[in-house]
């Protein structure tokens, strides 16, 4: 089980300093450092010295810093990668990916990085994110395409001018492109973020967005203001009777080792696998809540 | 006749009866209606300039005038207009505050009409001129209280107050609004102004609005004043109040007002019968949003509540979570329209408020309060004056008052603003003495006064980010830097007092700097 909770990934524009430099004050769990679509063309220099200087000097905490960089194939990318390689960020999250080969340049890119800087090769790990009809086909290939991927995220805005249709409040237009993502992400142990919800005053459909994904399975989603970070952490919170349940089980096993016994029952019935890892990953959501 | 006999009324002690006897030719029997002395017997006239004439005002006297229009206010401006054209001179002016409306005090000054300059708070273009050495003789500043206090005690003595007022009748009783017939300026209490009635020489009403006597109830009553001067407009109605206050949506402010509901709830406060006061600046006022999740799952009733009041403390009494609001000023028109329908909604006066010697004062009733801030340093000193160029922008309003008199006050201010730290060495301007602060809320950490060693002892194992003022600093000071000192003169432009009258700490005029390339 990956041993890191991605619930709420914050955008904080890479040009903003303002943002940038306490961005850590905020419960998310990882902040992600907009070097891409959120800053404009002249100002994408600025904008990595920024974060670079940030990411050397500022105390981000436990928080997983993630930063999404430009097309690795262009000037401003292959210096995204090397700056923010040489700030060791955690994460580089790569836009609009689209196949395999897309992530194989990135990660040629990272590693010229890392050899260049003495940093031990595989240290930066990697996200893609998916914004296309073609990057949803090949999300399979993409999921496997690197040891350094932990993640594969889907960015819907892109991804429905591409359907010739646009988002609607029952996300019914993302059905396949979230269950496919899903299903790449668990086939190569990933973890599956979903796309940000931009209203920022609808609540209401905020919140029915994150209950839906939730329930597919995603691990969290991309967000857009710190104001975003309380709904889904407290639908991602398991209910007292679910962690006391989690509890039991997590017992039963103690109770089975002990015994020396292969077996796990709970009140006369047979503990699987499956049933031991939903009550760990129980476990381990209401504790980064701080219920348990 | 032995019962008329002056001499047959017996003497005790040093006290003996000097009136003459009774002679009916001294009985006036008035035969004329009610409203027949409303048009020939009222206090009211038709012109500012007839007031003054009648008023006595003379060179050197003190005027006075109240903040409750703030921006939106036409009164100090129209009457300043008029005294200068008088040709009166060398006046003290002590408002309740000033704003950035009232700009035009600054021809008056350079013209000699006032020479003297009283006030909770400046802003604009007043205030920097001031802090460019605009007066001769620095402005005092004093809380809310403090004024309330140095007018009872004849520190100020006013002889002429100038109040503006949404309703009057023709014999003086005035209101922020009116049961009868609003005249689309609203201004709810009138707290500052009540004390300012109450202890002037000469009382002078500005009304756009003459209703029909009894204007009841009534913020000033008929007994203190003496005209009512019935002009076109007050003030702008959008200047003096906007339709209701909103909780901010900016990140930051909600994450320290979600930490300060937790401090509150971890002190040990969040009784039944609790008691507080929280500003409308955004994190002040949007603690009162975790508060009330607080409140209604424990089961809380607030006694009362405090201060400016908003229509978000309105909406918290309607929903059965306070019983009584205390309206010293009114800050929005839901707030104005609950002090105008609603009983339990009560508009109370500065010195009722907040006077520092007076144990009834209402300021020594609250739990706690909630304070915003431009700095504080690692003496928990607070500035609410003076900006980080050294400038005046602010006012102490209740600032002292309420952190002096409540058993817990909680200063709420983000550890950096843009490029500058609120968390310094030593404040610009010392207004609150940090002896009376509680407690720092930053988004980036909680400092407790070590003086506190009971909220230390309670906060300690709480879930609370607990840190220390000097830790505070540091951070900030990693986070932007030190900024370049400050440049004043020698020259003082204003003087800051506590709440007992006492100099807690003097504005310098701040040096013109001339950038170099």
């Amino acid at each position: 089980m990956n041993d890191r909770l991605r619930r709420t990934m914050m955008f904080v524009p890479g040009n903003n300093p303002g943002m940038v430099k306490d961005a850590y004050i905020y419960k998310c769990d990882s902040i992600m450092f907009d070097l891409e679509d959120s800053v404009s063309l002249e100002e994408k220099d600025a904008a990595r010295y920024l974060v670079y200087n940030s990411l050397r000097s500022i105390d981000y905490g436990d928080k997983e810093l993630v930063v999404r960089i430009n097309d690795p194939r262009t000037e401003t990318g292959k210096m995204d990668i090397k700056a923010m390689v040489a700030s060791k960020i955690d994460v580089i999250r790569l836009p609009k990916t689209e196949s395999v080969e897309d992530i194989i340049i990135c990660e040629n890119e990272i590693e010229k990085a890392e050899e260049e800087f003495g940093i031990e090769i595989g240290t930066i790990k990697m996200m893609a994110a998916i914004e296309s009809a073609i990057g949803v086909l090949n999300a399979r290939d993409i999921a496997f395409a690197s040891n350094r991927l932990v993640a594969i995220a889907l960015g819907a805005e892109d991804y429905v001018t591409d359907l010739k249709t646009k988002r609607y409040s029952d996300g019914v237009e993302l059905m396949f492109a979230r269950s496919m993502l899903l299903h790449a992400a668990r086939a190569a142990k990933l973890d599956a973020l979903d796309t940000v919800y931009s209203d920022l005053n609808n609540e209401e459909g905020f919140i029915n967005e994150v209950k839906l994904i939730k329930k597919l399975g995603f691990d969290g989603k991309s967000i857009i203001n710190p104001r975003q970070i309380d709904p889904i952490v407290k639908i991602f919170t398991p209910s007292e009777e679910e962690i006391e349940k989690a509890l039991e089980i997590m017992d039963a096993i103690e109770e089975a080792h002990k015994k020396k016994s292969g077996v796990i029952s709970l009140n006369g019935k047979m503990i699987d696998r499956p049933i031991v890892l939903r009550a760990e990953r129980t476990i381990q959501l209401a504790k980064a809540a701080r219920v348990l | 006749m032995k019962n008329r006999d002056l001499k047959n009324i017996p003497s005790f002690g040093n006290l003996s009866n000097s009136h003459p006897l009774f002679t009916s030719e001294k009985v006036y029997k008035d035969r004329k209606s009610c409203i027949e002395r409303e048009e020939y017997e009222s206090k009211v006239l038709y012109s500012i300039e007839d007031a003054i004439k009648k008023s006595n005002l003379k060179d050197g006297m003190t005027i006075s005038f109240h903040h409750h229009f703030r921006d939106g206010d036409y009164v100090l401006n129209n009457v300043m207009k008029v005294i200068s054209e008088m040709g009166f001179k060398n006046l003290t002016l002590a408002s309740s505050s000033l704003m950035a409306v009232h700009s035009s005090l600054i021809e008056h000054v350079k013209n000699g009409v006032i020479t003297r300059i009283e006030t909770s708070g400046m802003r604009g273009d007043l205030a920097q001129a001031v802090s460019k050495g605009l007066v001769d003789i620095p402005v005092v500043f004093r809380s809310h209280g403090g004024r309330a206090y140095a007018i009872k005690n004849g520190d100020i003595k006013i002889d002429v107050a100038f109040l503006g007022a949404p309703s009057c009748d023709s014999f003086g009783n005035a209101n922020g609004y009116s049961r009868d017939h609003d005249n689309g300026v609203i201004c709810g209490a009138l707290g500052y102004a009540k004390t300012d009635a109450q202890y002037a020489s000469t009382v002078i009403i500005l009304t756009d609005n003459l209703v029909p006597f009894p204007n009841l109830p009534a913020g000033i009553y008929q007994s203190d004043v003496d005209y009512v001067v019935k002009v076109d407009s007050i003030g702008d109605p959008k200047g003096i109040m906007s339709g209701a206050t909103r909780f901010t949506k900016n990140p930051k402010d909600l994450l320290i007002a979600e930490t300060a509901a937790e401090v509150i709830e971890a002190s040990g406060v969040l009784k039944n019968g609790l008691s507080f006061q929280m500003g409308s600046g955004g994190a002040s006022l949007a603690t009162a949003r975790f508060l009330k999740d607080k409140m209604l799952k424990k089961d809380i009733k607030a006694n009362f509540v405090l201060g400016g009041i908003t229509g978000v403390m309105v909406k918290l009494h309607e929903e059965g979570l306070i019983k009584k609001l205390l309206d010293v000023q009114s800050f929005d028109l839901e707030a104005a329209m609950s002090l105008k329908n609603n009983r339990f909604h009560q508009q109370v006066s500065a010195y009722y408020y907040a006077s520092p010697n007076n144990p009834g004062s209402a300021v020594n009733q609250l739990d706690v309060v909630i304070l915003s801030a431009f700095e504080v340093d690692v003496d928990f000193n607070v500035n609410v004056l003076t900006g980080s160029d050294g400038t005046i922008r602010g006012a102490i309003g209740g600032h002292q008052d309420t952190a002096a008199g409540s058993s817990l006050s909680i200063i709420v201010c983000p550890l950096t603003r843009g490029r500058i730290a609120s968390i310094v060495d030593r404040v610009n301007t010392i207004v609150t003495p940090g002896k009376s602060v509680d407690i720092v809320v930053t988004d980036q950490g909680v400092a407790v006064n070590p003086n506190r060693t009971d909220l230390l002892e309670k906060l300690k194992d709480s879930n609370i980010n607990l840190t220390t003022i000097e830790k505070l600093r540091d951070k900030a000071i990693n986070l932007v830097g030190k900024g370049k000192a400050i440049e004043y003169t020698d020259k003082v432009v204003g003087i800051v007092t506590y709440r007992d009258g006492s100099v807690i700490d003097l504005i310098y005029q701040v040096k013109d700097v001339v950038e170099e390339d």
